[in-house]
């Protein structure tokens, strides 16, 4: 196990505690979309994981959480990292997937491939984190919705062609629909099912 | 008397203090021992093993020690302690035709191999008290019994004869046998698989089950049981640790095995057959697993596409209402401050009064001045 | 148990910090997060077996244990009060399993559990509430069935709850229900506020703080978000209205706080005061005095901090 640690790269050094932390931030960034919020946990991720990614991951994906991931990543470190510090499991099929992490200038998976819960169960969704190449200097984008007062404008860049359309058609499943967290380096932006995005210029 | 000024914590302090000294009794008994209760009240410790859903019969005693004898109580403390276990996995399914029989009873069959084992029961004890058990001082040892004829090594469960001759209902797990449901770490969703609803009979108030398997022989529920056997005994716990990849024996637990035979018309596509109820329960508690096992029939309604009229039919209703932990919760919580709430209401009631006296009031008025017109 | 769980001293075993296991702790926070996506849905958990009984705020408990950290103040309240016996235990069970700081003040605490109130001082950003729920499902008592309440949810068929409510009116000349008082949020679920006074509802109303809502014994975890839509349910021709008294407190003169009904004697003498002992002491340390405070400081049942 110790050779494991050395060649992955450490998760959590005070699981309790830094998991906790985590996890609030998260909690305000889904409670609050369009909102950036900051993981200042250092843990060591591996290639192809941002570190918001990789802590958001750690905190809240275990054996009983398959998670989605790019071949590439899923073949590579990244998939022994995840499989090593959290127990989950690696699915191919993004339908089965409780939690994906996608490039989001990669032009496939489409949002549409992920499970977008049922209308009894619409808590039985996806979460999706989206590598974005920076959270700013994009597409301003008006969201409007819960958790937000009145509207709020996100501009995150290096987003697909067509992004902003899949992620409106998204929300118009409400209350069905995936849950998206954006992620650059140690930021996040949580964009929930229930966000309406009112414009994009 | 309203009182505003800080008292809360030092009220709750000298109930803890209260309540350990009305568990103590009288000074001058002596304090009763945990292996005393574990020993001598074996059958409550069974009782708080089921429905505390942990198998372990010193820290039964100690809780019955502890709750005063409250079985519901002393089943709270062992869930409250169960929820903190680590959990390594699944044992391997017991294998209770292996059972060391203490006792094994048939009401479908005068003989069968292995014969009736009647061993140790209350049935035909006259309910006249001993007594002598008053004396604190033991009245003598237990009288020596001739020794007894071993029992028969093969004690095959009589459903499965009836079910080599193809009359009992087949029960095979589901596909790819996966690891049954656990009520205890997810939800519940309904309509309830036979994993869950065995499981939170397992769990479930004896006296609830008790009351609902009544039920159903009395009518509330189509169903016409014979027991088919109950077996008590030992089973061995078998365990396979991922780093072995073979079984190891944990070692045994005492167990109490109903199977209920009941009859069933057959439908289109099944000739006539019978079929099971079935309760599994820890320790000597054949009341507990003869009421589960009428109950399971009774839920098995819905895959024999009989009508779910009854309550014991009824998965939702007997799941949700079986847990006396969740039951004596809720229903005692009640004795908590509800002033805000019953506030609300003393508005509502005072205020509808009121409104209802103002119109009959006007309504006198009106015919008063109405009355001397109608006079002309 | 690993090291690194164990808060006991001497190796010997010890709880989890807060009480539950981090692998618990994981899927409340997951069921926390969903909650918070869909306004008002009640997410199904696996609730836990806690050490306090079922219906005395264990799913407020396992909500308070899965988001509470070092640097959190937290408040607990029963019936607006911070003395009140279930208030007092709950706070004394995080005191010594989570070490936590705890608080009286409403505006200095990051987390407020809650039975039955929300405190009178506006709540903050930031701010998150915690509400004990005993019925998580607003269609209960009209459709005891799970798998039917599920359906009507599923649809947004609430006729049958506008239907009750019509009845009310029809019979009574208003809705009768006082407290739980159904809300829909954010124009699609139909929501259990928890058995808080009807009083409390417009709180809710796009509150900037974070509301979320645990049902232990019936597993399930609601959230409302902060701004977001809580509307009472009501009818053109009779709006939603609160309860309103005839007097002010009478420890603190407070005119538009929720107030408890206090017998004094036998002769049908009555009091009432601030449901919201918080907001009650902050009033008197202000100077604010009701007709009884003098009366009731005398019999040593407050502490009249003008007085001392």
């Amino acid at each position: 196990m110790a050779t494991n640690e050395t060649l992955l790269g450490a998760g959590f050094s005070d699981p309790v505690f830094q998991s906790q932390t985590a996890f609030r931030a998260l909690l305000a960034a889904l409670s609050e979309p369009g909102q950036a919020r900051e993981l200042a946990i250092a843990v060591a991720p591996p290639a192809g994981l941002e570190p918001a990614s990789a802590l958001a991951l750690l905190t809240l994906a275990d054996y009983e959480t398959p998670i989605w991931l790019p071949a590439a990543l899923r073949d590579g470190p990244a998939g022994a990292w995840l499989r090593f510090h959290c127990g989950a499991a690696l699915v191919e099929d993004p339908a089965r997937a409780a939690f994906a992490v996608i490039d989001g200038a990669a032009l496939e998976p489409k949002l549409a491939a992920f499970n977008s819960g049922d209308d009894q169960f619409p808590d039985r969704s996806t979460t999706v984190i989206v590598q974005c190449a920076a959270l700013t200097g994009g597409e301003v984008v008006t969201l409007e919705g819960p958790g937000i007062a009145g509207t709020c404008e996100i501009a995150p860049s290096g987003l697909r062609p067509g992004f902003w359309a899949e992620l409106a058609a998204n929300a118009a499943l409400y209350p069905c629909g995936v849950d998206l967290i954006l992620s650059q380096g140690a930021r996040l932006i949580g964009l929930p099912r229930s966000t309406q995005i009112l414009e994009t210029r | 008397m309203y009182v505003a000024v800080k008292g809360g914590e030092a009220a709750i302090l000298a109930t803890h203090d209260l309540v350990a000294e009305a568990r103590r009794g009288d000074e001058s008994v002596p304090e009763i021992a945990v292996a005393q209760i574990r020993e001598q009240m074996g059958l409550a410790c069974g009782r708080v093993m089921n429905e505390g859903s942990l198998y372990d019969p010193d820290l039964a005693a100690l809780a019955l020690k502890q709750a005063q004898g409250d079985a519901i109580e002393a089943a709270f403390l062992m869930r409250a302690y169960r929820t903190t276990l680590p959990r390594f996995g699944s044992s391997e399914p017991l294998d209770t035709a292996k059972m060391a029989i203490r006792r094994r009873v048939s009401a479908t069959y005068k003989d069968l191999p292995g014969g009736q084992v009647l061993g140790p029961t209350y049935d035909y004890t006259h309910r006249l008290f001993d007594f002598a058990l008053m004396d604190e001082a033991a009245p003598g040892e237990v009288q020596a019994r001739p020794a007894a004829q071993p029992l028969d090594a093969s004690m095959p469960r009589v459903p499965d004869i009836l079910g080599a001759e193809g009359l009992m209902e087949e029960e095979a797990p589901p596909e790819g046998d996966p690891r049954p449901f656990d009520l205890t770490r997810e939800p519940v969703s309904f309509p309830a698989e036979r994993d869950v609803r065995l499981q939170a009979m397992a769990r479930g108030d004896e006296g609830f089950l008790l009351g609902l398997g009544y039920s159903v022989q009395r009518g509330f529920g189509n169903s016409h049981p014979f027991v088919g056997e109950v077996r008590v005994g030992e089973v061995c716990v078998e365990f396979v640790p991922e780093e072995l990849g073979f079984a190891v024996d944990l070692g045994e637990i005492t167990l109490t095995e109903c199977q209920m035979v009941n009859q069933f018309a057959g439908s289109k596509d099944v000739p006539p057959q019978f079929t099971r109820g079935y309760g599994l329960s820890f320790g000597h508690s054949e009341r507990k697993a003869m009421s589960m096992s009428l109950v399971d029939r009774a839920l098995k309604a819905r895959e024999f596409g009989e009508a779910a009229t009854y309550p014991a039919q009824q998965d939702e209703f007997v799941l949700y209402h079986s847990d006396n932990v969740e039951a004596a919760g809720f229903v005692e919580h009640l004795k908590l401050p509800h002033y805000v709430d019953f506030q609300g209401e003393l508005e509502l009631i005072r205020r509808i009064r009121r409104e209802r006296q103002e119109r009959q009031d006007k309504h006198a008025d009106q015919a008063n001045e109405a009355l001397p017109e109608a006079a002309e | 148990m690993n090291a690194h769980q164990s808060v006991g001293e001497n190796n010997k075993p010890a709880y989890n910090y807060a009480y539950l296991d981090e692998q618990t702790k994981r899927m409340i926070r997951r069921a926390l997060l969903k909650a918070v996506a869909i306004p008002g849905y009640q997410v199904p958990f696996g609730s836990r077996e806690m050490p306090l009984a079922r219906g005395w705020g264990t799913g407020g408990i396992q909500v308070t244990a899965a988001i509470i950290g070092p640097d959190d103040r937290l408040k607990v309240i029963d019936q607006g009060a911070d003395d009140t016996t279930n208030a007092v235990s709950i706070r004394r069970f995080f005191e010594r399993t989570a070490d936590a700081r705890t608080t009286e003040a409403t505006d200095e605490a990051t987390i407020i559990q809650t039975r039955h109130r929300i405190p009178e001082a506006p709540l903050k950003s930031g701010q998150i509430m915690v509400y004990q729920v005993p019925q998580p499902e607003p269609l209960r008592k009209l459709e005891p069935h799970e798998a039917e309440t599920r359906k009507m949810h599923a649809w947004a068929e609430y006729g049958l709850m506008q239907v009750k409510l019509y009845e009310n009116i029809a019979r009574f000349g208003e809705v009768t229900t006082t407290y739980d008082y159904p809300v829909m949020v954010n124009g699609r679920y139909v929501m259990a506020p928890s058995p808080i006074p009807k009083f409390d509802n417009p709180k809710m109303q796009r509150s900037p703080a974070l509301q979320l809502f645990g049902a232990g014994r019936e597993k399930r975890i609601y959230a409302v978000p902060p701004h977001t839509s809580v509307r009472s349910l009501d009818f053109e021709d009779h709006p939603f209205r609160i309860q309103s008294w005839e007097q002010p407190c009478g420890l603190c003169g407070a005119a538009d706080s929720y107030l408890d009904e206090v017998v004094i004697d036998d002769q049908g003498g009555r009091m009432f005061v601030c449901s919201d002992s918080h907001h009650c002491e902050t009033r008197r340390a202000e100077g604010h005095r009701g007709a009884m405070l003098a009366d009731a400081s005398a019999l040593h049942l407050v502490e009249d901090e003008a007085k001392s």
